[in-house]
């Protein structure tokens, strides 16, 4: 029971932890782009991937304050997002699909190249970038704190409580966005693209604006992520956490403010609980080491948690938030 | 309606009648116009010029001169694939010609991008009808308002400079949906309308925009007749309005009904146009939809041929056949 519960309480820390916040604010920048617009941006990695090195290049490279770091990645990000939009918004929906698959993976390898280790340090990456963030903490960082049953050092709390701010204003623009006729016509592109130009919108530039921002957020989540391990490594940004991120935005509802952030949570601390959860039958003998043995858990729990999506899918299609009536009129 | 000439109109409904006689001025200016294409129209709203767009080896559009007059309601007929749709595309920047000018007021079309047109206040539906069906309906009626400024990114974040603007356009809306009768459906999800009433709320949609120009790609098409004549009000409606109308249909009832001058098109050109009573007498628009010579008489000597012909046909089949049995005799023998 107490080991139970033990579990419980790493899932939960999991489900509060830099991680969660990284898969929050990249399904956020989902959930404008794919959720609301339409868009299928299936490179969200490669926005973080940019914020994540924006700091970490500026800081430990050129020497630049923590800050400008940030302005660097956002920034990157945006260049990043006109530069696949400009040649893409024009044509149909599977052509952004396609360029930002190839841009993610392309990024991620071009960082950890040999000919860019000057900059990025190749496939060791850099670190020691986050020093200015944490010393802003208004508590002892270097003591560890006990919340909930789980241990937390002092960094990983103001890493969180920053990222959870960050995430709790962004909720709060795209509510403000979404309920504004500005949110009106990025809906009425996801329903008709055809229909809304029809009607005198350039939108154009209401897909350019929506990818512009999804990739801001994407940017805000690598920076928390980076920030959180106090490293930046180009190999930590796999194109899969792009399919985690619209894993977490459909388990919590697309086009719902909410949907990504709760969505994320719950996909972290399901990810977690597995893995403890396991790891405690395992050594506990009530699952045979012969059928599965603790080094399997890790893939294991991602096996779970297709699972369990698929029978969300199939069960509730709308995820947590959604109103299926509005889901199912697509199948018609 | 005492001055309707036609018995069967349907009356139009709600707000844009005011009991007195519809003025077809349109149809007035257009009277002693000879019945021949290209012909110049005494107050020209659209002008269309060498007009042509081809795909690949078809040509699907070739209009030489066109001339839409203002403040009427223009029926574009022909057969399937005559062009029709490709015009309303090229003429509202969906689709760009390979040669050829055309203007709205004056003011060349060229080269501009399907919402630059609609801003300029020609504005079309589609033939498959798009509903934005993931929005209310009130919401796909608050998308056709023109010049929101909530509709910016940066000033959407603050709804202190688009609330009264907005709440304008939900009145305006609501005046509009409830002249459709569709007002008691305004919070219900677009795509839970019926056929017809998609098309009542694409048209609806459309005059929230105050267009001088409204372009209706078959309104009639997989409506249910009831519904048909209280679509044919709303267009008459228009026409009341001031606005002109340009729509494509198939239906004849519907065309010679509400069209005060029709455009009749076939393989790309403008064949015949003319009042409508003339179109079904215009020897051109009985080929193209018949074919040339679907009904030409037969001469003695044409008949005497033709008998002749079967005769022979008769006699090589029962040569034929007597060959036939030769064969399974053969078989037969075996």
């Amino acid at each position: 029971m107490a080991d139970l519960l033990n579990a419980l309480a790493v899932a939960g820390k999991s489900a509060l932890g830099f991680q969660a916040i990284f898969f929050a604010l990249l399904a956020i920048g989902i959930n404008v782009q794919f959720g609301y617009a339409g868009l299928l941006n299936f490179g969200q990695i490669a926005f973080a991937l940019l914020g994540g090195f924006g700091i970490a290049i500026s800081v430990s490279k050129w020497g630049l304050p923590f800050w400008v770091g940030v302005l660097v990645g956002l920034l990157a990000a945006v260049v990043l997002a006109l530069l696949l939009g400009l040649p893409t918004l024009r044509l149909r929906a599977d052509y952004l699909a396609i360029a930002t698959i190839a841009t993610a993976e392309g990024l991620r390898l071009l960082f950890r190249s040999v000919s860019a280790t000057p900059v990025t340090n190749g496939t060791r990456g850099l670190s020691a970038f986050n020093g200015d963030f944490i010393a802003l903490a208004p508590w002892n960082t270097s003591q560890r704190y006990s919340i909930l049953g789980t241990s937390w050092s002092g960094g990983e709390l103001w890493v969180a409580l920053v990222g959870w701010v960050l995430v709790v204003l962004g909720s709060l623009l795209v509510f403000a966005l979404m309920r504004s006729p500005w949110g009106r016509v990025l809906k009425s592109i996801r329903e008709d693209e055809d229909a809304v130009r029809a009607l005198g919108k350039n939108v154009y530039v209401y897909k350019m604006q929506a990818l512009v921002l999804g990739g801001v957020f994407g940017a805000l989540g690598g920076m928390v992520y980076a920030v959180g391990t106090g490293s930046a490594v180009p190999d930590q940004y796999q194109n899969a956490n792009t399919f985690l991120a619209y894993a977490a935005l459909i388990l919590g509802g697309a086009a719902r403010v909410l949907g990504p952030v709760v969505g994320s949570m719950i996909l972290l601390f399901i990810l977690q609980f597995a893995d403890t959860g396991l790891r405690l039958l395992i050594s506990n003998g009530i699952i045979p080491e012969d059928l599965l043995s603790s080094t399997d858990v890790a893939q294991i729990r991602f096996v779970l948690v297709g699972i369990g999506l698929m029978l969300l899918l199939i069960f509730r299609p709308q995820g947590i938030f959604g109103d299926r009536r509005e889901v199912m009129l697509d199948a018609r | 309606m005492p001055a309707d000439p036609t018995p069967h109109g349907a009356t139009a409904s709600g707000a844009g009648t005011t009991g007195a006689a519809p003025q077809r001025l349109a149809q007035a200016a257009l009277r002693d116009l000879p019945w021949e294409v290209g012909v110049a129209k005494p107050d020209a709203a659209v002008v269309v010029d060498g007009v042509t767009r081809t795909f690949g080896g078809l040509t699907a559009v070739s209009v030489d001169h066109l001339e839409i007059q203002r403040g009427g309601i223009t029926g574009l007929i022909g057969p399937n694939g005559a062009g029709k749709t490709t015009l309303f595309n090229l003429l509202t920047g969906f689709d760009q010609p390979d040669t050829g000018t055309w203007s709205f007021n004056g003011r060349s079309l060229g080269r501009l991008a399907p919402h630059q047109v609609a801003r300029l206040g020609v504005v079309r539906t589609f033939q498959l009808t798009k509903a934005l069906s993931r929005l209310t309906v009130l919401q796909n009626m608050l998308l056709g308002a023109q010049g929101q400024r909530g509709e910016s990114f940066f000033r959407a974040l603050v709804p202190g400079t688009w609330r009264a603007q907005e709440k304008a356009n939900t009145e305006k809306a609501m005046d509009l949906l409830r002249r459709f009768k569709l007002d008691a459906k305004k919070d219900d999800f677009a795509g839970t309308l019926s056929g017809g009433q998609r098309k009542l709320l694409e048209m609806a949609r459309a005059l929230m925009s105050d267009p001088q120009v409204v372009m209706l790609d078959e309104p009639m098409a997989g409506v249910n007749p009831a519904l048909t004549q209280s679509l044919l009000g709303h267009v008459k409606d228009l026409r009341e309005e001031g606005m002109t109308v340009i729509f494509v249909e198939h239906d004849m009832d519907v065309v010679r009904d509400i069209s005060d001058w029709v455009v009749v098109m076939a393989a790309g050109k403008v064949i015949a146009e003319g009042p409508p009573e003339s179109i079904s007498q215009n020897q051109a628009v009985v080929d193209a939809y018949l074919g040339a010579h679907h009904d030409a008489p037969l001469t003695v000597e044409d008949e005497d041929r033709v008998l002749a012909e079967v005769e022979a046909q008769i006699a090589r089949e029962e040569h034929g056949g007597t060959a036939g049995s030769s064969d399974s005799n053969e078989g037969t023998g075996r």
